[in-house]
């Protein structure tokens, strides 16, 4: 029985709940200090002078860094692997922190103060004196002076952000019937449970600097590059450590001042420094989903064709990151449309950097896609699901690709039958129980199905245990949990005896978890190494006179339930930890690697579903309750249900925030964040989270790997604020296209 | 956060002969509120001293009502069978706020005494008048949305975020204090002030004025409180309303209705207090009334959509009070309190 696709529990839950797994705040460092950061009131200007003899008088100060004493950085690279750092479209802030006094959004940091207990620092921070020179902030997309087209989305060819399919233009002036809607979405903010954390510590290895990290990073070796460069170091000189992170939805990759501050502060003091953030510091360092205005236009035919659609956004970034919200993602590849423009516009404002968010444009995108397409329905009296099907998209629009996989048609199918969309009566407005509207929406789904290339170590030890390990990351997603699955099947071991470890520089190569690729990179890289060691140990067993395999060739050889045995009788063999223990081997290792191959260039690979929402409006007070949420997804084959259901539910649930409650407000004026505590700023409650049902097909992909597995750490989130939006149009009749869909959005005025 | 003392007090008297001399002194209970702001700077006591382990921890039959000490939590207060049987409204505002967790550390003399969700007054690089006085008023010209239709002033805008000081003012309960000056009773509604051009006071209490218990007074009529919220749960009141009413003969005998989120105290509306009694109760009345209630309402750039949920929810609250409408769920429960109720299908349990 393969210990893939069972609903094993998260083998780290217990570490979890018990508060034995060790986050990064937590590691106990001897000698470690405290770092403070004191962080910009103003938005755009200079820091005219900055007082810091009060702090570095105060109580346990050790030192205070500003721009005018820090240490010096070398700049970011241009690239790292394959994603473009700078310029427009790159992922990052190139602007290296603490290295001028120039200030270009509030909450940026303008010192560190360390001390020697985190309190003496915060009190030491709070007599830092800035005087300002300030400038008018650029606060506005639509007045900013810099906008810029940017060409692709993070240096990817295969993804420009400029793009026309045939001739939209014509198509538009000719068709029978045309919408033009406007969508607008908030800024939001990641605000994962467990905040931003760094430690580090300076040592002398071999006469030479040596940095040890504990970041919350869930880009190890992304991290690890951009440490060695900006502190001029060897790449081997860098050791980043994070076995757990509580969170990170997009955060904790992309930017880097906060574990540079901690290095800088590190070297300064000479002693191991933490620098943990604050709640408030999260709406300024962390990332954000940027603010979005989104113009679609559809051309039709009066039976629903669609034969033009154009996808124009204006959306923001930081002075120094050129990060752009790409969101015609959906729009690109849903629907078998044949003239098609998209135009992505970028307004460099003095605001935080953005950074991907889960669903980084599928998310804010796909709303207004799937919303507008509900608007076409109506307009064209037409179901919203029969639409949709009419434009059934056969190939990738865009670029004429065959699927790898796709059974979207089941997925409306079933999604309909679960919230019981037929029953409905589809008039909008004509739904009510007591002093509550009551409507039903629906949006399809989407996300790709990426695959990167990484390593994984793979060891047999003497005692039959076995030890998996890539420097891949545990974000609270259950990796640790879904490589143990992947790694006990492909050693023909039981879980109980296999061992996953990740969150470590040093490991073998893994990529950045991110896009939703984790699970279809490392889990054919496990697999890979699984598949060299056991190769290993046939060969040993082979050469072993001793063996019952002895003089069988490898290929003659497999595993079986922790023994090699003959493949032509298989009761001929022996345990593993034999052959090693007969040997006197204490271990046998392999290292090996998987990467996607030509099927990339073949296949259109993604995972698609459809979600459907029943709302509850009372549009008196304007509250809005999401009473159902049904999801079918088509996600591929799963390694793990539980898991999975946990990935997709959670998904779903922020989705629902986005749509029913979560804005950052920054100050029209000054550009600070407005709210920055999370009893202000709102994510869901328990109470407002329905009870979701989802399903999957569960038919594996037979083009991405021989697992068959897709990721799934994004779908849940998108989809779901187009058929809440959609349910709310249902309810009242009234079409909202600003999210979030807050009471005063909604209540009679 | 800034270095200060701790000190656990012995008794009330000891409490205030700490506090009173000293400006940089607080009294601390279940420190909710406090704590919050110390960490973010915007309080910044030199001495905090302890009442939160004060004799003042016991609920008791008092002149026909109910005297519950200045130290019983939240939790305990709002599932007290007589506060939940005889003073729904108690409950349900207790309820329908803040988290269980906050709930149990909370007192009820902490809970009207926390400060205002004003975001600039959480935020020390602003210009506030309550944070700072004389700095200025960043709410003003900025972001809105949670601020004031009634009584602000030139120099802050901010409302009172408390629910319970919303039930407690239309219930005219008492707040028994003991000052520098020996004890004192003062009406619910007195102990909030307006802003005025003295913003930073948010009571008339004088420093080291210590509570020592909140009287509710005899009463036999019917109380209940709505809340609306931009989530289900967890989340403070955009808008409130407490009624509290008498009826006989089919007719209204005395209403108070105090509104929460519209101003820097519970909102009494006495203009409609007067207009309800001995009146029919109506749809129609009500609506009349909810539209008198609004009629000198002074909405701001973000936060005029107050005007149109207040009237509804005051209408709403009168309905359900005088049993027009039924509650939402069970009275002197969190379901009875929130208007829109939980997400699913569920209904409130009954
Ligand atoms: C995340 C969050 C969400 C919340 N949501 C809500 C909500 O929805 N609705 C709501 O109403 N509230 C809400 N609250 C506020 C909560 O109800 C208050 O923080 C709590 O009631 C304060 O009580 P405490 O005992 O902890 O007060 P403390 O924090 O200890 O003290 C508050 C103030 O009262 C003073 N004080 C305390 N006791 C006395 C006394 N006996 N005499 C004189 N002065 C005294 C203190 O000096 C201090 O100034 C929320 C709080 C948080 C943190
Ligand atoms: S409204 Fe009041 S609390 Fe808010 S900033 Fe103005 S003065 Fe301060």
């Amino acid at each position: 029985m393969p210990a893939t696709g069972k609903p094993l529990d998260r083998v780290d839950g217990r570490l979890k709940v018990t508060g034995a797994a060790r986050y990064t705040a937590e590691w106990d460092v001897p000698g470690l200090v405290y770092g403070a950061v004191v962080d910009s009131s103003i938005a755009h200007g200079t820091v005219q002078a900055i007082d810091v003899a009060a702090a570095r008088n105060a109580p346990g100060v050790l030192a205070v860094l500003t721009h005018e004493n820090a240490p010096r950085l070398q700049p970011l690279p241009d690239k790292v692997g394959e994603t473009q750092f700078r310029g427009e479209g790159g992922i990052t802030e190139t602007r290296q922190p603490l290295q001028s006094a120039a200030i270009e959004y509030a909450g940026q940091p303008l010192a560190v103060v360390v001390a020697d207990t985190y309190e003496r620092a915060r009190h030491a921070a709070t007599l830092v004196r800035v005087t300002y020179a300030g400038q008018a902030p650029q606060l506005a997309m639509a007045t900013a002076s810099r906008k810029t087209l940017p060409e692709t989305f993070l240096g990817n060819n295969k993804e420009k952000l400029q793009v026309t399919v045939g001739n939209p233009e014509a198509a538009l002036a000719a068709a029978p019937v045309r919408l033009e809607a406007v969508y607008e979405s908030a800024i939001t903010h990641h605000n994962p449970l467990e905040l931003l954390a760094t430690i580090a510590r300076w040592e002398k290895r071999d006469g030479a600097d040596f940095l040890t990290l504990y970041d919350t990073t869930r880009a190890l070796e992304v991290l690890q590059e951009v440490m060695a460069t900006s502190l001029a170091l060897p790449k081997e000189s860098v050791h980043v450590i994070c076995p757990f992170i509580g969170g990170a939805f997009g955060a904790k990759g992309w930017l880097y001042a906060p574990p540079l501050l901690t290095a800088m502060a590190a070297r300064v003091v000479g002693r191991p420094v933490k620098i943990e953030w604050r709640r408030q510091d999260m709406f300024a360092v962390a990332g954000q989903r940027a603010a979005t205005r989104q113009t679609l236009t559809l051309g039709a035919t009066r039976d629903g064709r669609i034969t033009a659609l154009r996808h124009d956004t204006l959306t923001h970034s930081s002075q120094s990151s050129g990060f752009t919200e790409p969101c015609a993602r959906v729009s690109r590849m849903l629907y078998a449309v044949p003239n098609m423009s998209f135009a992505h516009q970028l307004a460099h404002l003095h605001l935080p950097s953005p950074c991907p968010m889960r669903g980084p444009g599928e998310t804010v995108g796909g709303w207004a896609l799937e919303c507008a397409i509900d608007e076409l329905a109506a307009k064209l009296n037409l179901d919203p699901v029969e639409l949709r099907l009419r434009n059934y998209a056969e190939k990738n629009p865009e670029t004429g690709k065959p699927w790898s996989s796709k059974h979207l048609r089941e997925c409306y199918a079933r999604g309909r039958q679960l919230i019981g969309w037929d029953a409905r009566n589809p008039q909008p407005r004509s739904m009510r129980e007591g002093t509550q509207l009551i409507g039903y929406g629906m949006a399809t789904t989407m996300y790709p199905a990426g695959r990167r290339e990484a390593k994984a170590r793979a060891t047999l030890f003497a005692d039959g245990r076995a030890l998996v390990q890539s420097a891949t990351h545990e974000l609270g997603n259950g990796a640790y949990t879904v490589f143990r699955q992947i790694s006990a099947d492909a050693l023909a071991l039981p879980v109980e005896r296999v061992r996953f470890e990740l969150g470590d520089s040093s490991l073998p190569s893994a990529p950045t978890t991110g896009g939703s690729t984790t699970t279809a990179t490392v889990g054919p890289a496990a697999q890979a190494a699984a598949q060299a060691v056991l190769e290993a140990l046939k060969s040993l067993a082979g050469r072993d006179p001793a063996s019952p395999l002895h003089g069988a060739a490898p290929e003659a050889i497999e595993a079986r339930e922790g023994r090699l045995v003959l493949k032509s009788s298989p009761a001929t063999g022996e345990e593993y930890g034999a052959i090693l223990r007969r040997t006197k081997l204490p271990s046998l290792v392999a290292t090996d690697g998987a990467k996607p191959g030509e099927e990339r260039e073949k296949y259109s690979f993604y995972s698609f579903g459809a979600v459907f929402a029943q709302v509850r409006v009372d549009e008196a007070s304007g509250t809005l309750r999401v009473a159902r949420l049904c999801g079918v997804y088509d996600v591929g084959r799963l390694m793990n249900p539980k898991t999975a259901h946990s990935q997709i539910i959670g998904g779903m649930a922020m989705g629902l925030g986005a749509t029913l409650m979560e804005a950052t407000h920054y100050d029209a004026r000054t550009g600070r964040a407005v709210v920055r505590n999370l009893a202000d700023y709102h994510v869901p409650s328990m109470a407002d989270t329905p009870d979701m049902q989802v399903e999957w097909l569960g038919i594996p992909d037979p083009h991405i790997s021989e697992l068959g597995a897709r990721g799934i750490g994004e779908i849940g989130c998108v989809g779901t604020a187009a058929a809440i939006t959609n349910a709310v149009f249902h309810a009242t009749g009234r079409r909202l296209r600003s999210l979030p869909l807050t009471p005063d959005k909604l209540v009679n005025s | 956060m800034h270095p200060f003392q701790y000190q656990r007090a012995e008794s009330a008297e000891q409490a205030v002969a700490a506090v009173a001399p000293n400006p940089a002194a607080t009294f601390i209970a279940g420190g909710t509120s406090h704590v919050d702001l110390m960490k973010e700077d915007v309080h910044r006591p030199a001495l905090l001293v302890d009442v939160s382990a004060l004799p003042l921890r016991e609920i008791s039959a008092f002149e026909g009502g109910l005297r519950i000490g200045a130290g019983v939590s939240n939790t305990a207060a709002a599932y007290h069978a007589d506060v939940q049987r005889r003073y729904p409204a108690v409950s349900e505002a207790l309820l329908a706020g803040a988290s269980m967790q906050i709930r149990n550390m909370a007192t009820m003399a902490g809970n009207p005494l926390q400060r205002t969700r004003c975001p600039y007054f959480r935020d020390p690089t602003q210009a506030c008048n309550k944070r700072q006085p004389g700095s200025g008023c960043a709410a003003i010209g900025g972001y809105n949305h949670v601020h004031a239709l009634f009584g602000a002033s030139a120099a802050c805008i901010a409302t009172h975020p408390s629910d319970l000081a919303v039930a407690l003012s239309a219930l005219d309960a008492r707040v028994q204090t003991l000052g520098p000056r020996g004890p004192r009773t003062i009406a619910f509604p007195e102990l909030h002030r307006l802003p005025g051009d003295t913003p930073h006071l948010d009571t008339v209490l004088a420093h080291g004025e210590l509570i020592t218990s909140i009287d509710l007074l005899a009463f036999t009529g019917r109380s209940h409180y709505l809340k609306v919220r931009e989530r289900a749960s967890y989340a403070y009141a955009l808008v409130s309303c407490a009624v509290a009413l008498e009826m006989s003969g089919g007719k209204l005998q005395r209403v108070r209705v105090a509104l929460g989120g519209v101003a820097h105290k519970p909102w009494r509306l006495p203009a409609v207090e007067a207009m309800l009694a001995e009146q029919p109760p109506s749809e129609k009345l009500f609506r009349a009334a909810a539209q008198a209630a609004f009629a000198d309402a002074r909405p701001l750039k973000h936060n005029a959509y107050k005007v149109p949920m207040g009237r509804d929810l005051l209408v709403r609250a009168l309905l359900e009070t005088s049993g027009l409408r039924p509650l939402q769920g069970p009275a002197g429960t969190a379901f009875a309190a929130s208007v829109g109720g939980v997400a699913g299908q569920l209904a409130a349990p009954r």
